[in-house]
């Protein structure tokens, strides 16, 4: 085999690979989009163009209770788990590099902990606890997986910042509080961002802990889903264009930040 | 006589159970430069951080104006530190940087205003204000960190090694022009540095530390002069220093001669250190000299020739602006008044 022909062989198996790859990934979300604007109850048939799902979506009765406690939960254990996260990880960050390190373990372990486990584990809490299953122990899960992703998120800023900016703020006339709300929050600003949007994200994303820590009563939207497809008469396509919806949202975000990110490096470049 | 301002007694400090500081004692007068020159490592940023309420001391009193502040914090301080990377906040521009300190302080508006732009003025950085900090060379961050903390018009500056970032030149300048603005504010200023040169330039008093003690207290003149030890004489300054013992008042024995010097009070045949600074030797006719020797080595220094001298299989060091060649025979001669005697360090 001539260089030549060894190098197209590898260029075509190459090619075939990274076409898989992306098959693999978006041919489900390419069939959810096209599902999500047919107009069919049934998901073998192509019946036409409609967008009467995404209308249906906002209509009073299908999925309108298990959105809105979706969004909820999202939004209230994003505040309060971006809060506790950065002050945690601005505390972490002040001790002495060995129990640093140990703080971080102990924090990365959710992160790497199967969802079934902490799941499972927080129902056995909650029920020991004599917590009545619904909205406010899903608050309280969700608040505790989306903490180890602030502190996670907002460590490395911490790790650039000028050593000595807290002690200056406290030489400046700062009490300790206002110190670290004057000199450090700001220049931590965008890892917070970073932190919440992964905690809102994971919190949107959740099935399986919710599952777990909801009783039979709440549902946000994946336990939802899945009880709907459960008992299949009640199941509608709005779902489809939910998924539709979060996803476009999501691209949006993606291209966004990396747009950001380009304009910036060109302008430190410049 | 100066008033005493800041008062150290008895510090102790240790992290990780290593000693860094012990019996600690300075006092430090008010309108005084004073610096605290050591290696790195000495403990002189700790007594810096001490003093700021950074740190607080295992035993000991801080005292400012004749209070005890051991359990002030920072804030309630009336001390602005400078600190060593500058630490200035980098999402305020230059304006909010020096207005931090005003605006906590909650300073009336038109008056912050006022005087950010006065100290601006001051360092300087005269229409600075809107830029971000970012954006400013070394030497610029190094003057809005100055004018951050003078602008609160404090007792005490304090200074961690300000100048170490900047290159030599722009130091030689914020050199002058810190001592210039401690003139003009009358702040005490509170300097930490290893470059004994910049203390010798800037300071009323230099404090020398090694190991978390001091070795010596004294203006410029007096360590370079009179250096108490060993450690100090070779610390600041070059220094020939040989072995020697004191025969009697006035009578020096080293490198197996006696000389005359100027120094009394030891006992009999008492071991001692002697300095000769590289520039106190003077060059004479090997016939008239006590201490002949070979030119091993030749270096142009700009002011002056660094030229080593063989004598007896010891190395002589010798500043002068006079030349010689490798391998000529010289002669060497030194003043009675620039010999300095000093007791045997018992440290080293």
């Amino acid at each position: 085999m001539t260089a030549r022909t060894r190098k197209r062989l590898y260029q075509t198996v190459g090619a075939c690979f990274t076409a898989a790859a992306f098959l693999s990934v978006y041919t489900p979300i390419a069939v959810i989009l096209a599902l999500s604007v047919n107009d069919s109850l049934k998901a073998y048939a192509w019946e036409g163009f409609t967008l009467r799902w995404y209308a249906d979506l906002f209509a009073t009765d299908v999925m309108h209770d298990p959105i809105m406690n979706t969004l909820l939960v999202a939004i209230l254990a994003t505040l309060i788990a971006t809060v506790l996260g950065t002050f945690f990880a601005i505390g972490i960050h002040a001790l002495d590099k060995t129990r640093r390190t140990r703080m971080m373990v102990l924090n990365n372990v959710p992160v790497v902990n199967p969802e079934i486990v902490t799941g499972i584990s927080l129902l056995i809490v909650f029920s020991l606890l004599g917590f009545t299953l619904g909205f406010h122990t899903v608050l309280i899960a969700h608040v505790f997986f989306g903490v180890p992703y602030v502190v996670l998120s907002v460590m490395p800023r911490l790790k650039k910042l000028d050593p000595n900016l807290y002690e200056a703020a406290l030489d400046l006339g700062c009490t300790r509080f206002s110190a670290v709300l004057r000199a450090i929050v700001p220049n931590v600003a965008t890892g917070i961002l970073a932190g919440a949007l992964m905690a809102f994200t994971m919190s949107i994303d959740d099935f399986v802990i919710t599952y777990f820590t909801s009783g039979s009563e709440y549902m946000n939207v994946s336990t939802w889903l899945y009880a709907a497809i459960g008992r299949s008469r009640s199941f509608t396509p709005a779902a489809y264009a939910y998924n539709a919806i979060i996803f476009l949202f999501t691209i949006a975000a993606i291209i966004f930040i990396n747009s950001r990110k380009e304009k910036k490096e060109r302008e430190v470049r410049r | 006589m100066a008033k005493t301002l800041i008062t150290l007694s008895g510090i102790e400090k240790s992290f990780d159970g290593v000693k860094v500081l012990s019996d600690f004692n300075l006092s430090i007068d008010e309108n005084e430069f004073i610096t605290l020159l050591g290696p790195s490592g000495c403990g002189k940023t700790t007594c810096l951080r001490i003093i700021g309420g950074f740190e607080t001391p295992d035993a000991g009193t801080v005292a400012i104006d004749g209070r005890i502040v051991n359990d002030l914090e920072p804030n309630q301080r009336q001390i602005n530190t400078c600190f060593q990377r500058y630490a200035l906040f980098p999402h305020l521009d230059v304006f909010e940087n020096v207005a931090f300190g005003l605006r906590i302080r909650k300073v009336e508006k038109a008056e912050i205003v006022r005087r950010v732009e006065e100290t601006l003025r001051l360092v300087k950085l005269e229409g600075y204000g809107p830029r971000a900090v970012s954006t400013l060379s070394g030497g610029q961050q190094q003057r809005v960190a100055i004018a951050r903390a003078i602008v609160n018009r404090p007792k005490v500056l304090l200074l961690d090694e300000p100048l170490g970032a900047l290159d030599l030149k722009l130091r030689q300048e914020m050199q002058y022009e810190l001592k210039e603005m401690q003139r003009t504010l009358g702040i005490t200023f509170v300097y930490v540095t290893h470059d004994q040169e910049e203390a010798l330039t800037m300071s009323d008093k230099i404090v020398v530390m090694n190991q978390g003690r001091i070795l010596q207290v004294g203006t410029p003149e007096d360590v370079y002069n009179e250096p108490k030890n060993r450690f100090v004489a070779n610390f600041i300054g070059e220094s020939n220093i040989f072995e020697g013992v004191m025969r009697e008042d006035y009578l020096v024995s080293f490198c197996g001669r006696e000389f005359k010097c100027v120094d009394r009070g030891f006992a009999a045949d008492e071991p001692v250190d002697v300095v000769i600074r590289p520039e106190d030797f003077d060059f004479v006719p090997p016939s008239k000299a006590k201490i002949v020797g070979v030119v091993d080595s030749l270096v142009f220094r700009g002011v002056h020739y660094e030229i080593n001298v063989i004598v007896e299989g010891r190395e002589y060091t010798i500043h002068t602006t006079k030349t010689r060649s490798i391998g000529d025979r010289v002669g060497l001669a030194v003043d009675p008044s620039l010999i300095h005697v000093m007791k045997r360090d018992v440290h080293a």
